[in-house]
């Protein structure tokens, strides 16, 4: 019942207030529906992020048992700057290749599923969204089992050629790369396949009554329209890529660790907090970076 | 595009020809459109299915020792006690209770705030929904971590387990339902409660009658999302998890030892599980149009 | 309610008191006096942005004026909301709730207010727009024109006071909207409800409404029957916005009787005092291009002052073939060029561009509008399909 309402008609009213009593009570009903997800947030992701830039300032030499002091020791970041250097790289380098091989297999996909398809279009969308359906452990194990050293992929690689007699696949940066991309690809042509979907048919055929080629079309009209779910969906692909250790870990050996790979161990087997600390904050100082960055570049405003 | 009356330049590169046909170019670029790139996504497909395929194929699998991922012996053993391994079904149990309570959590709060995002104007829309935005753009060894150094610094590093874990699905979900939830009500025409309020529907009668049941298909694909995301989760749960085994920290803890084929029995189940759910919706979705 | 034709539902009359409503700068509604007549088929006409739709949505209560009073008889309805008000909308795009059948959405208002069995009120409802069968449908399935009966059905089975319709016929195609302007008219002469009708069709408006209000930038500019307001249009938006209207420069002379005499180019024109705006000075006359005939220069009939005008020295300078008439522009001595509708009567060979000619007709169809008003005003754009002033929401 709005205060409007019960004035009732008992006539002149300052004509202004109900409007602005209504927009009132919209404000405070807004806060209300949002307070309780706000402050979760605000606690749980918010104020950890604040602890951890604390935690990666404390003075090293304490422990978990002694308790530590945070003294700003900034020198936490060029240590682990300098001792884990090539990690970092690593996981840049990875992630990236794996984007771009995820972008090129999902694009085809998303593209098929959208125009292609026909009648099996729900069936194919649901394929995509299937490799969710069972844990995301139990495909990268499967991977350690189809990359094996005897099994058929390798196998039939060796035999054209492709591997080396004495090559494998297993524990190499090749297996790593391969499981990144398959693991993130859903993510990649979801996005791509809604931003596709949208685009008016009519607009792909009046590039042709205008004159142009298939490919021209594609390049001047379908892929800029697609700009959005491309960029959506090389951020999805690219920064989960960037933070994780467990294809790595399962698929690679130390030599292909990545940055996740680090984190996991500082905190959870050298319980080192402070180098974990400011690993974990650098990390995602600079996918921050790199993803403001990109936005900037590509013009998207609207990722949410 | 052959068809269309104004020239085209390859027309013209083209030598002449007797008669109106079009150049085979044409004939050739619009079959490739059509076949080669449907092959080529059912190929994808197939790269994405593999390893479904071997979780499946493994699930019968009696390996010669722990170590051995080669597929030995075929058996339904597995299948007939997939509870052997120690633990195995008690972290099935652990990440089932989790999964519903994050689910719950996270779209109830998750449909609020979208509720509020798009239905009122209030100053510091944007701060909410860049609260919103970061979680998703937050690598999860980033999230995980300083959860975990959060609940160290609180004094709280004792009674890592459930609940831990249980706060941190919640958080996480979250912003996706948000996001899944906003783009429904988003697309929902305002006109419709406007017209329920015209027929005499008081706001409350508006939102139960109207507004609800129109987003319910988007706030059921959210909690969907929600218990998949949770249920799956295993490097924020790791950091999070303290002695509490949810499955997918069975299966990492597993692999360490060489895992029991009895995993991937749960894994075909949960396969075929939520690919029979996805498919009775579509299937009720269609026969209700 | 069938059965109590001619006896309007329990009503009164609608009364809008000095209405404003600004969003921000924009003013989509100045100041706005208009009383409804109970039991009327009343018309808001007016372009896109002129404020009808506005005004319908302040006396339907999903707008609150800035500023005056709705009242509904002697009830203040100014502030009350939209579901506690004896008013129904049909919706310009129809808004049927796509998650409930046919029944259910007619049926919506009546269960809202509590009123538990439904079931023969909504059988007569879909009777009265000829939808009986289709209960059990879903929106969706049905096509524009059923829909557009459902919206109809799921507003009236209230008996609201008063019936408003937001461009009701506006999504579907021009023969189905001939036959929905008959079909409306026919229900609301058997409901006896006040129906509220905006729209930017005149022709809708005419053919439908007992009395048109013309609306143009937030107030009405002229009120009355479709007939006196094509017949003595009171603007010059009114005389180009409602059919075409040829409109020329001329000055007050004198007076003869009940007649004024303007010059036009040197030559004298009467015009009969009750249909002139403006009783001195510069003045626009007016004529409707039906009403001029075309005759052979020299031959115009020796009419005397007071029965026909005449102006002489056109030449047709374009002549189009409409079927039931043809439409000449004539260029006058002056430069302007006229128009004038001729009936294909065939008792005569049609012109030819070129042919020189005279303009005849009777004193009693010329009007005279204020030469301060844009002579343009109102004039359909033939690029963009819709009369000058275009704003925010219609």
């Amino acid at each position: 019942m709005s205060l409007a309402a019960e004035v009732g008609p008992a006539g002149p009213t300052p004509a202004r207030q109900p409007a602005r009593s209504r927009s009132r009570r919209s404000r405070r009903t807004a806060l209300l529906l949002l307070a309780p997800g706000a402050l979760w947030l605000l606690v749980f992701f918010a104020l950890p992020t604040v602890q951890l830039a604390a935690t990666s300032l404390y003075d090293p030499s304490g422990s978990l048992e002694t308790g530590y002091a945070l003294t700003f020791h900034w020198q936490n970041y060029l240590d682990v700057l300098a001792v884990y250097r090539d990690q970092f790289l690593r996981s840049f380098l990875y992630a990236g290749i794996a984007t771009v091989l995820a972008l090129l297999l999902g694009y085809p996909l998303a593209y098929a599923i959208a125009f292609k398809s026909g009648r099996w279009k729900n069936l194919m969308l649901v394929l995509v969204i299937a490799p969710f359906f069972t844990s995301f452990l139990l495909r990268t194990l499967a991977w350690q089992a189809i990359l094996a050293d005897n099994g058929f992929v390798v196998d039939s690689l060796k035999a054209v050629g492709l591997v080396p007699t004495d090559g494998r696949l297993l524990a190499t940066p090749v297996a790593v790369v391969t499981g990144l991309t398959y693991n993130f690809l859903p993510f990649m042509t979801l996005p791509l396949y809604a931003s596709l979907e949208k685009i008016d048919h009519r607009l792909v055929e009046a590039a042709h009554d205008l004159y142009s080629s298939a490919f021209t079309a594609f390049r001047k009209v379908t892929l800029p329209l697609s700009m959005p779910g491309l960029v959506a969906g090389t951020l999805l692909t690219f920064i989960p890529a960037a933070g994780d250790y467990i294809n790595a870990e399962l698929l690679g050996t130390p030599k292909e660790y990545m940055i996740g790979n680090v984190i996991q161990s500082s905190f959870l087997v050298r319980l080192d907090f402070p180098q974990a600390a400011a690993l974990s904050f650098l990390l995602m100082i600079a996918i921050l970076v790199l993803v403001m960055a990109y936005v900037r570049r590509a013009g998207t405003e609207e990722l949410v | 595009m052959a068809t269309t009356v104004a020239p085209q330049p390859e027309v013209r590169q083209a030598p002449p020809r007797a008669g109106a046909r079009p150049p085979a170019g044409h004939r050739l670029g619009r079959w490739v459109s059509d076949h080669l790139l449907l092959g080529a996504g059912i190929l994808v497909l197939g790269y994405l299915f593999l390893p479904i395929g071997y979780v499946v194929l493994l699930s019968f699998n009696q390996p010669e020792s722990r170590q051995d991922y080669e597929f030995n012996t075929f058996t339904l053993a597995n299948w007939r006690s997939p509870c052997r391994p120690d633990g195995l079904c008690e972290s099935l149990v652990t990440s089932l209770e989790i999964g519903f309570l994050a689910t719950v959590g996270s779209t109830m709060l998750g449909t609020l705030m979208a509720f509020a995002l798009v239905r009122h104007g209030f100053r510091g829309r944007s701060t909410a929904n860049l609260l919103i935005f970061l979680p998703m753009a937050t690598p999860e060894v980033v999230m995980g971590s300083s959860l975990l150094a959060l609940f160290v610094a609180a004094g709280y590093g004792g009674v890592l387990g459930f609940w831990t874990i249980l706060i941190a699905h919640v958080m996480f979900c979250m912003s996706f339902v948000v996001v899944t939830v906003k783009a429904r009500l988003a697309g929902l025409d305002s006109r419709l409660e406007q017209a329920a309020m015209d027929l005499y529907a008081t706001e409350w009668q508006t939102f139960r009658r109207i507004t609800l049941p129109l987003v319910l298909p988007g706030i059921i694909a959210a909690s969907l999302l929600a218990f998949s995301l949770s249920f799956d989760d295993f490097i924020v749960t790791n950091f999070n998890a303290g002695r509490t085994v949810t499955f997918p920290v069975f299966v990492w803890s597993a692999a360490q030892r060489g895992i029991p084929p009895h995993v991937n029995v749960i894994g075909t189940l949960m396969f075929v599980v939520a690919f029979s759910v996805v498919v009775a919706g579509e299937l009720r979705r269609r026969r209700s149009r | 309610m069938r059965g109590s034709s001619g006896q309007p539902a329990a009503g009164a009359e609608l009364r809008l008191s000095g209405v404003t409503k600004r969003f921000g700068e924009f003013t989509a509604v100045d100041n706005l006096d208009l009383t409804v007549p109970q039991g009327s088929f009343f018309a808001l006409l007016g372009p896109s942005g002129c404020g009808k739709t506005t005004t319908l949505r302040m006396v339907a209560g999903l707008e609150e004026p800035t500023e005056g009073l709705v009242l509904l008889g002697e009830q203040d309805i100014t502030r009350l909301r939209p579901y506690k008000r004896p008013v129904n909308t049909v919706f310009q795009s129809y808004a049927l709730f796509p998650h409930l059948n046919i029944a259910e959405n007619v049926a919506f208002g009546l269960r809202r207010r509590g009123i538990k069995d439904v079931r023969e009120q909504v059988a007569q409802m879909l009777a009265l727009v000829e939808l009986d069968g289709y209960d059990k449908r879903k929106p969706a399935s049905l096509s524009g024109g059923q829909q557009q009966r459902v919206a109809l059905a799921r507003a009236l089975i209230n008996r609201p006071q008063v019936l408003l319709l937001d461009e009701p016929l506006g999504a579907l195609d021009l023969k189905l909207r001939r036959q929905m302007q008959l079909e409306l008219k026919r229900i609301q002469t058997e409901v006896g409800i006040t129906f509220v009708h905006v729209t930017h069709d005149q022709e809708e408006a005419m053919t439908m409404a007992d009395t048109i209000a013309v609306m143009n930038a937030g107030r009405v500019e002229q009120l009355g029957p479709p007939a006196q307001l094509y017949d003595r249009p009171a603007t010059t938006f009114v005389a180009n916005f409602l059919g075409q209207s040829n409109l020329v420069a001329a000055e007050v002379t004198g007076r003869s009787g009940d007649e004024l005499l303007v010059e036009v180019h040197s030559r004298v024109l009467a015009v009969p005092l009750d249909r002139a705006a403006v009783h001195a000075g510069a003045v626009w006359v007016g004529v409707r291009p039906e009403k001029i005939s075309l005759v052979q220069a020299g031959t115009a009939g020796g009419a005397a002052v007071g029965r026909h005008n005449v102006l002489p020295g056109g030449i047709v300078s374009d002549v189009s073939f409409v079927g039931v008439s043809t439409e000449y522009l004539v260029r006058m001595p002056w430069g302007q060029e006229l128009t004038v509708f001729a009936q294909n009567t065939g008792d005569r060979s049609p012109f030819a561009a070129g042919d020189r000619v005279e303009l005849q007709w009777g004193a009693a169809h010329t009007f005279l509008l204020d030469a301060e008003q844009d002579s343009r005003a109102g004039v359909q754009d033939v690029a963009t399909g819709e009369p000058a002033p275009a704003g925010v929401g219609g």
